[in-house]
């Protein structure tokens, strides 16, 4: 077998969440109380583009979830041994799929920085000058061609500029039918066939009439197609984000970021979500010592600086790894841990918001009559719980997940540039912010890292925050009563 | 309400003994003595002399919690546990493995945390409940959508951005102040106009919206209706009735921040080099240096625990119709 498999720790809770997200579509499909809030969601135009752009940010982080690590080619030793069972040597390095599809603009590293689609180096360098004859002439100070950004260009200085257009516009060309294709594929799949063979039906989307607002979403799709399908073109030949100090590729390192972003945005909270969820219900409903002692305890976490404890844990797993060197014999799997490892210690400083909200809502629910009335049937105070209480909260746990995304997305950056984020060696944002912001003092400036960090981040965030908006909205019962009064406010 | 007072004192204490348990454990049994100085003295290749040198200069060659071998109260207090734990109760830090006194430190560097947080937080909290009331004033119209859609924007935007950003635009394109540093007294000002400005910029977005939030849960309420009943002009009801109503969760809210102010920002103090409690944090965190991290620990403790009694206390005073139980 050319590949061996490598499931890491974040892999399989990745895995794990989507089995989850899957199980709970199919709950909330057979679900008509279920279905109305997500109904409304679908029909928030902005959480709909918003999810469109989120989804091609998972689609690249899911990419990126499949590991594994190749087989070295067989070397003379092993063929020579032909009567002894075959054992393939596997390269210590872990791919991921998405490693593989971006391996042509990922293994052409130049020596150092470039600026975005450059042909050229971004510092001069003393190069040799050669003579026709191919003779050494003599030594200048020039900017050195780019091994591989526009290394198919013989004159830069004359074609580059029509090379670059005339690739980004073969990208447009194909993005406008890819967008015709795959929207009409979308529509499809969501609405009954009679409808969309109908001209009356595409009259209202484009006139924004329909329930779901495809208009939002066939807009956005157009927009982030224009910007994909470009970009793949010209990827081939360029740096289409620059490269940074080791001469990586920027657009690489952004794409490789997305999925530590989403890791720490979607596992953090579910790790901790079974604790806070079960302590806060049995505060609120048993009351009593049980009620005192979950306070006491998350309150005590909660007083300690969020900031220091993740240091202090993040110390303490440096000096774990350096004494079992055995238990990560790759780099990658190294990495890997101290990524779950900050997942789980933002979970300890961040799950007492939501147990206390629990704790609250379990408060004021124990005392309704639906609760009394199982009490008194003598369902036993497990069941209760269960059966009675969580069902009612979960709309709470639900709108904090989403809400806390954006949050700790933003929270890794300024955490790794403090020092106790992701591994060094792990490819995030924040490592990609530390590493660019010295080079802010650079004559010229070397802008290209900075700026692809922000638009990827912003991008990802934005998105996140419009969505949650929208599903807290179509959850938060409070909120719609206070919409409600709101409008006859504002009419009044 | 004094009775009250009292108990959640005492209450805040235990919290502290458990905040001291927890980062005792973490410093001293998850991470030993002996893995600290492994690690400071580099992995491989240590001695366990080196090892044991480096414990003793420090005080950490005692045993844990219990010393079998001292003589009477010595048993508890010749112990690791009672004098880098139970001492810092005392506010006695001890010194930092570079050998400077931490409680000498916290003390200097406290000013210029101080010169940065109060300003951030006053000036902050003005502009937010400003942006927040205008907002809210004009809801449902259009500056009202628009102003949600720029506070959104700029709450998705990183904080290091921000930071970044301006120190480019105004420091190194426009030149008007220093990128950073700082200096005593008060030049300090040149070099704290640029942080105090990028850190009131930096939480608008997220504090004018949670702001506008509670603002609009005041004006769907009765007495709101009540006071346009009798005739009132919208001006005087919004600014008479519901500004002052929806003062009490913000300010209260606001409380359990001041205490807080002490610890610095980490970010903006190490970017802009203002040598601040925050800064030292994160130089003892870049060095490994567990003394001053656990005092900071317990410092910060000490301030959020405050906070939190504040916030209570506050609660009683603004509000007549709290009582507590």
């Amino acid at each position: 077998m050319p590949i061996l498999p490598v499931i890491l720790w974040t892999d399989a809770l990745v895995y794990i969440l989507l089995a989850a997200v899957a199980g709970f579509v199919w709950y909330v499909r057979r679900h008509e109380h279920l279905r109305a809030p997500w109904w409304r969601v679908a029909q928030t135009p902005a959480a709909m583009s918003a999810l469109v752009l989120l989804a091609a940010f998972m689609f690249a982080g899911l990419l990126d979830s499949v590991h594994f690590r190749l087989a070295l080619p067989a070397t003379p030793a092993t063929q020579e041994g032909k009567d002894a069972p075959r054992s393939v040597a596997y390269a210590v390095e872990v791919k991921s799929v998405l490693d593989v599809l971006l391996s042509s603009i990922a293994n052409r590293p130049e020596r150092t920085y470039s600026a975005p689609l450059a042909t050229h180096a971004y510092a001069k360098e003393t190069v040799e000058v050669q003579g026709a004859d191919g003779k050494f002439v003599k030594q200048v100070r020039d900017y050195p061609r780019l091994k591989y950004g526009g290394a198919h260009l013989t004159d830069p200085q004359r074609e580059w500029r029509s090379d670059v257009t005339l690739s980004a516009f073969r990208g447009l060309a194909l993005a406008l039918p890819l967008w015709l294709l795959l929207s009409l594929f979308l529509v499809a799949a969501c609405t009954p066939l009679e409808q969309v063979a109908s001209r009356d039906f595409w009259r209202d989307v484009w006139g924004g009439k329909t329930e779901v607002p495809w208009r939002a979403v066939l807009i956005t799709l157009a927009g982030v197609l224009l910007v994909i399908v470009p970009v793949v073109f010209l990827s081939g030949r360029y740096h289409v984000l620059g490269t940074d100090k080791v001469g990586l590729d920027v657009l690489y390192l952004s794409l490789k970021s997305v999925r530590t972003a989403l890791v720490i945005g979607t596992l953090t909270t579910l790790v901790m979500l079974p604790f806070s969820v079960l302590l806060g219900i049995m505060a609120g409903y048993l009351r009593g010592l049980a009620d005192d002692v979950i306070q006491y305890f998350y309150t005590t976490l909660n007083s300690i600086p969020a900031v220091l404890l993740i240091a202090a844990a993040v110390l303490a797993l440096q000096v774990y790894i350096e004494t079992h060197p055995g238990m990560f014999p790759t780099a990658a799997q190294r990495a890997d841990f101290r990524l779950l490892w900050l997942c789980i210690i933002l979970g300890v400083t961040s799950w007492t918001g939501l147990c206390r909200l629990l704790r609250g809502e379990a408060l004021k629910l124990r005392e309704l009559e639906y609760v009394q009335a199982a009490q008194a049937f003598g369902v036993s105070q497990w069941r209760i719980m269960l059966r009675h209480i969580l069902p009612n909260v979960m709309h709470i746990v639900l709108i904090s997940v989403v809400m806390d995304f954006s949050g700790l997305v933003l929270a890794e950056a300024v955490l790794s540039y403090v020092g106790v984020g992701v591994d060094p060696a792990m490819i995030s944002f924040g490592t990609m912010i530390n590493a660019a912001r010295l080079e802010m003092g650079r004559e010229p400036m070397v802008w290209w890292s900075l700026a692809s960090a922000f638009v990827f981040m912003l991008a990802l965030v934005l998105a996140a925050n419009l969505f949650a908006d929208a599903v807290r909205d179509a959850f938060d019962p409070r909120v719609r009563i206070g919409g409600r009064k709101m409008r006859l406010t504002g009419e009044a | 309400m004094y009775a009250y007072i009292v108990r959640r004192v005492v209450y805040a204490f235990f919290i502290l003994i458990g905040v001291n348990l927890i980062t005792f454990a973490l410093f001293f049994k998850v991470n030993t003595p002996d893995d600290i100085a492994r690690l400071q003295l580099g992995v491989k290749y240590v001695t366990p002399e080196a090892i044991a040198k480096w414990k003793s200069d420090r005080g950490y060659d005692k045993p844990l919690v219990y010393n079998g071998g001292a003589e009477g109260r010595h048993k508890f207090t010749d112990t690791i546990y009672f004098e880098k734990s139970v001492e810092m109760f005392r506010f006695n830090f001890g010194r930092a493995d570079d050998g400077r006194d931490i409680a000498y430190e916290i003390s200097t560097r406290m000013w210029p945390s101080l010169a940065l947080a109060v300003p951030v937080f006053l000036v902050g909290l003005l502009l937010q409940i400003t942006f927040a009331l205008m907002m809210a004033f004009f809801r449902a119209t259009y500056i009202d959508f628009w102003g949600v859609v720029l506070c959104v924007v700029m709450m998705s935007i990183s904080g290091l951005f921000y930071i970044i950003g301006g120190q480019y635009l105004i420091s190194k394109l426009w030149n008007l102040v220093p990128i950073s540093g700082y200096v005593e007294g008060f030049d300090a000002l040149k070099f704290l106009l640029l942080p105090v400005a990028v850190g009131v910029i930096g939480g608008i977005g997220s504090g004018a919206r949670w702001y506008r939030t509670i603002f609009l849960e005041e004006v769907g309420k009765d007495y709101v209706r009540t006071a346009r009943a009798k005739g009132l002009s919208e001006v005087v009801v919004f600014f008479r009735h519901i500004l002052r109503n929806a003062m009490i969760p913000i300010l209260t809210g606001a409380v359990v921040a001041i205490p807080l102010l002490f610890m610095g920002s980490l970010v903006a103090e190490s970017f802009f080099g203002i040598p601040g409690l925050g800064s030292y944090t994160i130089e003892a965190i870049q060095a490994q240096d567990f003394a001053v991290v656990r005092s900071m620990v317990f410092i910060g403790s000490v301030l959020y625990i405050l906070g939190l009694l504040l916030t209570d206390i506050s609660y009683t005073l603004v509000d007549p119709r709290v009582r507590f139980e």
